[in-house]
């Protein structure tokens, strides 16, 4: 009887298990496992061990699409942060200014990603697009088809463009659960307007940032659509970075134990880098040890 | 340190007040001794802190002038007019020790080095904060942030005052003791102006050497502790101070007896030359602590019914129907007998008080 009463309580987390095995387990497994073996087709397949984690491990193309990656993600979290502190601390406090610019702000947030990258093709095409003739009527040659840094140019104006709201977002919020005493005190104290951002806001805004950055992060790290809809990794191989790389093996090769393995580098490359930026936030400011 | 003078102070949160009750803050006109401790107590929403941010310069008053010793100040902001302001939960700068917590607002205010030290670590001294001047300021217990805050006014030795806003709401009980006797000891040693804003009577009491009772946005009455308690010139201040408040009976006034009903209460000489004079709605007022019960009749008494005893541990709180539905309350000594159903009230004449119109009789 007593034992009957105990196990009912497994009916109350049995739906969370099926659901996380069914959305993150499985699919993860399927993924190991695939990484092992070599696929020829359907039923034909060999054990290969982590050969697949070697061969991958040691592909120059991949080394070089991760180091773009990496100064990918650094520019851009480099730029969209400051910049969407700067923003949210200008924003209006309050009243129907406060919520219109809220609503401006997140717009790009609202549009699906292929149309961002649609939106950034037609708006910086050289001959009809809004931005590109503009530059180009001003002497300058402006083709992001086939200059490298040019196309690296337009992808951040892209990323910048759609996900600083974000940030934005994020750091008003922060920004607003400061409680008013903290400003009066340091009106108080004679504070300037930057020691009142360095001593009050920034450290009160730790928790939201840290929370922007590692999305950011994760997002700007895990890229695909822009690069793809803008040039689909070109001009050459300048803006091949670690997805659409990691697609043309998978898909374009139907190399699938090496895609499989790529995937499990690629995520526990993002999971390590999470765990750093997490840990190094929480500790600043903490100070010295009890 | 400074005289505060507040010159026909009003404030109302509309932009165009029209009636009184428009207003947070009614007329106030008022002078602050220098380095006296004011306490300003009532109840949420009486206008108490709409004062205070008056004073530290946070609001701009809708009326009249704000004086700290005799310079206008109305006009300018906090950092102008050299207060300091402790919150009712600790503000610190979380990232910084507490040494630069303290050093802070001269920082701010180009002091050298060699001065700032000097000042922070007499602070800390007085404040009983030396042994943590390295910590950081977020690591420490409530009660010792509570004591940054104040430090950090008390660093600058040209603070006009230091204004309270119910600085120990968050504290736990057994450390408000410990903390208001320290802000009592800071204010004997330095003799700053400090004004203090409560709803707590007992914080307001202990601490101040004037009470400011606010009620509706005006004040009702200043005086000493003792005053409030014996002369309240508000039947609001009667009610508001003391545990429990002051007890109230309507009455009407023949020669020298208060009539409740057809119950008679004898009146002092005093007393009843006052009433004698009075007009409008008269109420007789007397403090729990003057009410006497009486197992038997005694001179003078008149009969009551006990409703319940509650018992505080040093004395007896007694509540008794007199007449038909007056409710009075009494406080007994421990130890004093209480009778448990028919008892007699004895009203001491010396503390029996006359209001009328809410107003207390007085010469």
């Amino acid at each position: 009887m007593d034992k009957w009463k105990d196990n009912k309580a497994w009916f109350f987390v049995l739906p969370v298990f099926i659901l996380v095995a069914f959305s993150a387990i499985i699919p993860l497994m399927t993924v190991v496992n695939y990484s092992l073996q070599d696929i020829f087709g359907p039923g034909q397949r060999v054990f290969v061990g982590i050969e697949w984690f070697e061969e991958v491990l040691s592909d120059k193309r991949l080394h070089a699409a991760l180091g773009k990656q990496l100064i990918f993600s650094g520019l851009v979290l480099l730029i969209e942060m400051p910049l969407g502190i700067l923003i949210a601390l200008m924003m209006p406090k309050k009243g129907i200014a406060a919520s219109i610019s809220l609503v401006l702000i997140a717009l790009p947030l609202l549009i699906p990603w292929n149309v961002i990258g649609t939106i950034w093709i037609i708006f910086t095409r050289p001959d009809i697009g809004l931005f590109g003739a503009a530059i180009n009527g001003m002497g300058i040659a402006f083709d992001h088809t086939s200059s490298p840094i040019q196309a690296w140019i337009t992808l951040m104006f892209m990323e910048v463009w759609h996900w600083t709201p974000l940030v934005v977002l994020l750091a008003y919020a922060g920004l607003r659960a400061i409680p008013e005493a903290y400003f009066q005190a340091a009106k108080i104290d004679g504070a300037s307007t930057w020691a009142t951002f360095w001593y009050i806001q920034l450290p009160k805004m730790r928790g939201v940032l840290t929370i922007a950055l590692l999305l950011r992060f994760m997002d700007s790290f895990l890229i695909y659509a822009e690069p793809f809809v803008l040039t689909g990794g070109g001009p050459g191989n300048t803006t091949t970075f670690l997805s659409i790389y990691l697609v043309k093996v998978a898909v374009g090769q139907f190399d699938l134990g090496p895609a499989a393995a790529f995937s499990l580098v690629y995520f526990l490359i993002i999971l390590l880098f999470c765990f750093m930026f997490y840990q190094v936030l929480q500790n600043v400011g903490k100070g010295e040890k009890s | 340190m400074a005289e505060i003078t507040l010159d026909n102070v009003a404030h109302s949160y509309i932009a165009n007040p029209k009636n009184e009750t428009d207003y947070a803050l009614r007329l106030i006109d008022n002078i602050w001794k220098d380095g006296g401790a004011y306490a300003l107590l009532g109840p949420s929403g009486c206008g108490k802190t709409t004062l205070l941010n008056i004073i530290s310069g946070l609001l701009t008053p809708s009326k009249g002038r704000v004086l700290f010793d005799g310079k206008e100040v109305t006009g300018l902001p906090p950092e102008k007019r050299n207060i300091a302001q402790v919150f009712q939960f600790p503000v610190l700068y979380d990232t910084m020790s507490v040494y630069n917590n303290l050093a802070f607002p001269l920082k701010n205010r180009g002091f050298n080095k060699i001065d700032i030290e000097k000042r922070v670590l007499e602070v800390a001294e007085i404040l009983d904060l030396t042994d943590s001047l390295n910590k950081k300021a977020a690591r420490l217990t409530a009660d010792a942030k509570q004591k940054i805050s104040l430090g950090r006014g008390l660093v600058r030795s040209d603070v006009a005052a230091i204004l309270f806003d119910e600085p120990l709401t968050v504290i736990d009980p057994h450390l408000k003791w410990q903390l208001r006797c320290k802000l009592k000891q800071v204010h004997e040693q330095l003799k700053l102006t400090l004004l203090y804003v409560t709803h707590d009577q007992v914080e307001a009491l202990t601490f101040a050497d004037h009470v400011i009772v606010m009620y509706e946005g005006g004040i009702v009455q200043i005086g000493t502790p003792q005053e409030l308690f014996e002369n309240p010139s508000h039947k609001f201040v009667g009610y508001f101070i003391g545990s429990p408040g002051m007890n109230f009976l309507p009455c009407t006034l023949e020669g020298s007896h208060a009539m409740v009903g057809d119950i008679a209460i004898k009146l002092n000489e005093e007393t009843a030359a006052l009433g004698a004079k009075a007009q409008g709605k008269i109420e007789l007022g007397i403090r729990p602590l003057y009410l006497e019960i009486h197992d038997t009749q005694v001179q003078g008494s008149v009969p009551g019914i006990v409703k319940s005893i509650e018992d505080h541990g040093n004395y007896k709180i007694i509540t008794v129907t007199l007449g038909k539905d007056h409710i009075l309350r009494a406080r007994l000594p421990e130890g004093k007998s209480s009778p448990s159903k028919n008892a007699w009230l004895r009203f001491s004449e010396n503390w029996i008080r006359l209001f009328s119109d809410d107003i207390l009789l007085k010469n």
